[in-house]
């Protein structure tokens, strides 16, 4: 096996075997497991610095393996596995610490680490698929390493989230079969491509590849929360915080953005789709997906909800950046991908610090609160403030890519759609900030688990990764064009799927 | 018709009531002897039919002597079951009631 | 010397579990353990050698004492028989170690258990490797006894009325299936499997089609095929758990075989008018017993009822089969993924029961804590039930609908999606119970209340789990394997 074949299954086998040892290990064995997590974790940063150097210098990583005559599955490398799986490498080691200082004394933590170290497995195959099979395999068990974490706490309502969660989920999933499975009945091969390979049976299949489209859609679509699929992702918020944190900055939602990506880039390709007329609806779903999410987040005074409203949101920009037709609007998603995932990551650190900290799960419960909890306050500001596309931050980034896209492909509209975005994103997000900041404490806290000592306001686990992630979106914000950022790495991407490329 | 014939029907017809025996009665034993019946009509068919260019012919019949022995043996295994269906519940198996013969 | 290594695997699958069950019987369930393990580990050796046989040389035959058809036995071995041995050994090593942990010393059930089992494992690799109609008529009825008397092993009166019914339901079938023998030799004066797939084409007479259709009746009777099922639940669901996982993964496969051999080999010509027939009852087995699945509140029963679903699969792809299609590697694939989950979600259903003395899905909730392993079996074997990524079942459901998407049988597709959903549905009524949290109080208790379980039986029934999983990653060698003597 040469190193090119290699390295794809040294990233999965990074979470993967640390993973299955968890498992046995007894719950006592806190060191022992601490020190796997964290070298899973780093083996797997050093793996993909390697692939990162080595696919900008052009070369191509890959491994196959044959499971029935006619079927492999295939793991590939590329540009675009990489942006994806850099995200989530770097998010995965710090909500990895996070999780250790969150679930401290916890009850089932063996359990949770195990099933947390599967799920990153899932989505790095998510990534580094190179088919529809490979994909499919690993969207399902992304499904199935989640539940466990969606049902960790064991009440009632876990389990009902977690039930409503794997519904939603598994007839997702059904969708996504069918269409996949007739896909590979009418190409022979259903390996990605630059420019999709769909445009190659075209003729005389149209109306089946509108049908497959639709089909494939609804299954990435669940995880991608998008309207009317999205009910889960609220329900799913009785998850622990790191559970959330990963749910919807890294993993589930990120992997359905990514699908969408995939089959509209790499299975029809851009133009193909347009042609077919797909691309308009698309971009139809994902305005009113938009509009919707920040709507309903205004009515939510649970945090984390209003949280994942916003998410809902949000990831609907990557897939309206898609659906626009040109290479503009496909940067500004491709980089939304990974700047929402910053983002959003930082505020589910902070909801998760104020509710182990002072036990506060409300937006009524948050008055004074900068007061007490500066520091996270601080990174919780960074956060809203970049969702809101503020300027100096990563959201204002990807909102300008996306909003010259937009007009680059005549779609004007949707330029209405973000700018009303934007505006509801303050309307939700500004209150928060004002009554943390500006108001009196009224009283004394819900629960104070963690008591203040001088400036030490909570657990150094619970304090570092928000502020780490807070500090990356203003970097990005203000180094967008460095070698390294996500990007330069977009319009790499961008460029081969498009043929030019406006500066 | 010819004699094969008969037997042929007279083995259909034999199987017929067994099945229907096996299926619709309710007590163990009486179900026991339709199959008896029924693997039996199954046997004068297989040999019956096999005697159509005049000369008997033996293949068959080694395979009635198999299905016999095989018969046998279910037979067996059913008359130890309902006996044991019957000490154990008493109303061998027929939901009739204890005391029935 | 090659060919002697072959001859003596045919003639060896068969005739070590015949020795070792007559040693069992005369030696006690003592040895009588310890006979059968070892004797299974030379059988799925001599299924391996076989296997590799086959793959690389082509079908394999033996015509026993030197007799060859039509007067003697023909063995013969094909693709498709080579692994259905390894099915069928591969199923039964572990259950018998499981069943040498599982049942008391002393108890009836031990007693009976190893001879009984020794004859079931002999007829049915004499049953895969028969190549005549008639033969297969004997060895059915051996499996179909020996099947019978295990699940009245036991003594109690539930499972042997569930025996008594089972065994008339079975007789019946059997019968059934003589008289169309007996029409067929009539017809044409063979027996033999060789001799009459050619002979028999569109014309044929009256009486082959009459026979075929008593044929296939009797066999659909004998492998639970919705509405003929009656006789499943209570006989699974009441049978000691290693009793039921051979019966659930093995016993009912045998009958399939035979459908299948028939409907490919001699009746080729004559079941396309009748294709649709198993179709659709294949999708009133998957709906109505994942609909009784559901809603019982019994754990083995619910595992019963699966396998009356998970049955209709495989009849489900019968429209699909045409001689020298791929479709039967993947409905072979699909009887195997079941083989090893079943076996598996029988043998933890076994372990949680064991040690909480009652036959409950609520029960899972209190033990989940004490058997991690048990449970996680379970869920692997349900990941495969549902034909989930990356088990064996997900790649038998992907081939089915790859063949009926082709076909245009897009009713097939529906069922097949609808199908997994539903099984999700039953898995996760008793996976989501292990992930509920007790009450503090509870659990203290629950951590000393119960019998201790073996670790021996956790870990049979995670490795066939974890088999029926890995099966999805590697099965391109048995797909091979399948086609060899099948596809032109």
């Amino acid at each position: 096996m040469s190193a090119n074949e290699f390295l794809p299954l040294a990233v999965i086998a990074s979470s993967l075997l640390p993973g299955l040892i968890i498992f046995v290990l007894p719950e006592r064995y806190l060191a022992l497991r601490t020190t796997l997590n964290l070298l899973g974790a780093t083996a797997k940063i050093v793996f993909i610095a390697i692939l990162l150097a080595g696919v900008q210098a052009g070369e191509s990583y890959g491994f196959r393996h044959a499971i029935a005559p006619g079927i492999e599955l295939v793991f590939k490398a590329d540009a675009l596995s990489l942006l994806f799986i850099t995200l989530s490498a770097v998010l995965w080691l710090l909500t990895t610490f996070y999780a250790i200082g969150y679930l401290e004394n916890a009850p089932h933590r063996s359990r949770f680490f195990g099933f947390f170290s599967l799920c990153v497995t899932a989505t790095m195959g998510i990534a580094m698929a190179g088919n529809l099979f490979t994909f499919f395999v690993f969207y399902e068990l992304l499904t199935l390493s989640t539940f466990p974490l969606v049902a960790h706490r064991g009440t009632s309502d876990a389990k009902r989230g977690a039930t409503v969660y794997l519904a939603y989920t598994l007839i997702g999933g059904a969708c996504l079969l069918t269409g996949i499975v007739w896909m590979n009945s009418l190409a022979a091969n259903s390996e990605f491509v630059h420019g999709g390979f769909a445009a190659a049976i075209g003729s005389g299949n149209e109306t089946a590849l509108r049908i497959i489209f639709v089909l494939l859609i609804i299954g990435v679509g669940v995880k991608a929360a998008l309207v009317p699929l999205h009910g889960w992702l609220p329900k799913a918020m009785v998850a622990p915080a790191p559970v959330s944190a990963l749910l919807h900055a890294v993993a589930v939602v990120k992997a359905g953005a990514f699908g969408v990506v995939r089959i509209v880039d790499e299975v029809y390709g851009a133009e193909f789709a347009q042609s077919l007329g797909l691309l308009l609806p698309l971009a139809i779903v994902a305005a009113v997906t938009i509009l919707w999410g920040s709507l309903r987040a205004l009515a939510q005074d649970e945090l984390k909800k209003r949280l994942a409203y916003s998410t809902v949101s949000q990831v609907s920009y990557i897939v309206l950046g898609i659906a626009m037709f040109g290479p503009l609007g496909t940067i500004g998603g491709l980089v939304h991908l990974v700047h929402q995932g910053v983002m959003k990551i930082t505020l589910f650190f902070c909801a998760g610090n104020y509710a182990e900290t002072l036990g506060i799960h409300k937006i009524s419960e948050m008055d004074g609160v900068g007061r007490r909890m500066p520091a996270t306050t601080a990174a919780f500001s960074i956060g809203a403030l970049g969702m809101m596309g503020a300027p100096l931050t990563a959201g204002a980034i990807s909102k300008a890519w996306l909003v010259d896209g937009a007009s680059a492909a005549g779609m004007e509209w949707a330029i209405w759609v973000l700018t009303a975005s934007s505006l509801l994103n303050a309307a939700y997000f500004l209150p928060i900030l004002w009554r943390a900041w500006f108001r009196p404490p009224t009283g004394s806290w819900p629960e104070e688990l963690i008591a203040r000592r001088k400036w030490h306001e909570t657990a150094w686990l619970l304090l570092l990764p928000p502020l780490i992630t807070g500090v990356l979106t203003v970097a990005l914000g203000l180094f967008p064009d460095a070698a390294i950022s996500p990007l330069t790495w977009a319009r790499f991407i961008a460029d081969a799927e498009y043929l030019t490329l406006p500066k | 018709m010819s004699s094969e014939m008969i037997f042929a029907v007279t083995g259909v017809l034999l199987f017929a009531i067994g099945a229907a025996g096996t299926i619709l009665l309710a007590e163990p034993l009486r179900r026991v002897l339709a199959f008896n019946i029924m693997g039996s009509g199954a046997c004068v068919v297989l040999v019956s039919l096999a005697q159509r260019n005049g000369i008997a012919d033996p293949v068959p019949q080694a395979m009635v002597l198999t299905g016999i022995v095989v018969a046998v043996a279910a037979t067996g295994v059913a008359l130890a079951l309902a006996r044991r269906l019957n000490r154990l519940t008493g109303d061998g198996g027929s939901g009739a009631g204890a005391g029935h013969d | 010397m090659p060919a002697m290594i072959e001859v003596f695997a045919l003639v060896g699958v068969f005739t070590v579990p015949l020795l070792w069950a007559a040693l069992a019987f005369l030696l006690g369930p003592g040895r009588g353990a310890w006979l059968a393990i070892s004797g299974s580990i030379v059988q799925l050796f001599l299924a391996l050698i076989l296997a590799r046989n086959v793959l690389a040389d082509g079908p394999a035959s033996h015509a026993t004492g030197g007799w060859g058809a039509p007067l003697g036995i023909d063995l013969y071995a094909d693709g498709l028989t080579a692994a259905m041995l390894l099915l069928t050994q591969v199923v039964a090593l572990p259950i018998f170690v499981y069943a040498r942990s599982y049942f008391a010393t002393g108890s009836p059930a031990a007693r009976h258990f190893w001879p009984l089992a020794g004859f079931l494992v002999a007829g049915m690799n004499a049953l895969y490797l028969a190549n005549d109609i008639f033969n297969l008529y004997v060895t059915l009825e051996i499996v179909g006894l020996a099947a019978v008397a295990l699940i009245a092993a036991g003594g109690a009166a539930t499972q042997v009325a569930a025996a008594l019914r089972y065994l008339f339901a079975a007789l019946l079938g059997s019968g059934a299936y003589l008289l169309g023998v007996a029409l067929i030799y009539g017809t044409y004066g063979s027996v033999s499997i060789a001799t009459l797939t050619p002979l028999i084409d569109a014309t044929a007479p009256r009486a082959v089609s009459i026979a075929a259709l008593l044929m296939f009746a009797g066999l659909m009777l004998k492998s639970a095929l919705f509405p003929f099922h009656f006789w499943l639940p209570a006989a699974h669901g009441d049978a000691p758990a290693p009793v039921s996982a051979l019966l659930s993964a093995l016993v009912v496969k045998a009958a399939i075989y035979l459908c299948l051999r028939l409907w490919l080999g001699p009746f080729a010509p004559l079941v396309q008018v009748g294709a649709w027939v198993p179709g659709l009852l294949g999708a009133g087995a998957i709906l109505w017993g994942s609909a009784m699945a559901i809603r019982t509140p019994r754990l083995k029963l619910l595992v019963a009822y699966s396998t009356v679903a998970q049955l209709g699969y495989l009849f489900l792809a019968f429209p699909l089969l045409t001689p020298g299609a791929a479709v039967l590697g993947a409905v072979t694939l699909q009887a195997i993924a079941h083989g090893l989950a079943k076996a598996a979600m029988f043998a933890a259903a076994g372990i949680i029961i064991h040690s909480t003395g009652r036959d409950t899905v609520a029960e899972v909730a209190g033990v989940a804590e004490r058997l991690p392993l048990t449970l996680f079996a379970f869920a692997l074997a349900g990941v495969s039930l549902m034909g989930l990524p990356p088990s064996g079942g997900f790649l038998a459901k992907w081939l089915l609908l790859d063949a009926a998407l082709n076909s245009g049988h897009w009713a097939i597709v529906a069922v097949i999606i609808a199908g997994g959903l539903l099984a999700a549905v039953y898995v996760f009524r008793v996976v989501r119970l292990a992930f509920l949290n007790l009450p503090k109080e509870l659990v203290e208790d629950q951590k000393h209340a119960g019998r201790p379980v073996p670790r021996t039986l956790e870990w049979m029934a995670f490795g066939l789990a974890a088999a029926s999983v890995l099966l999805g990653l590697f099965s391109f060698q048995l797909l091979q394997l399948i086609a060899v003597g099948n596809l032109p």
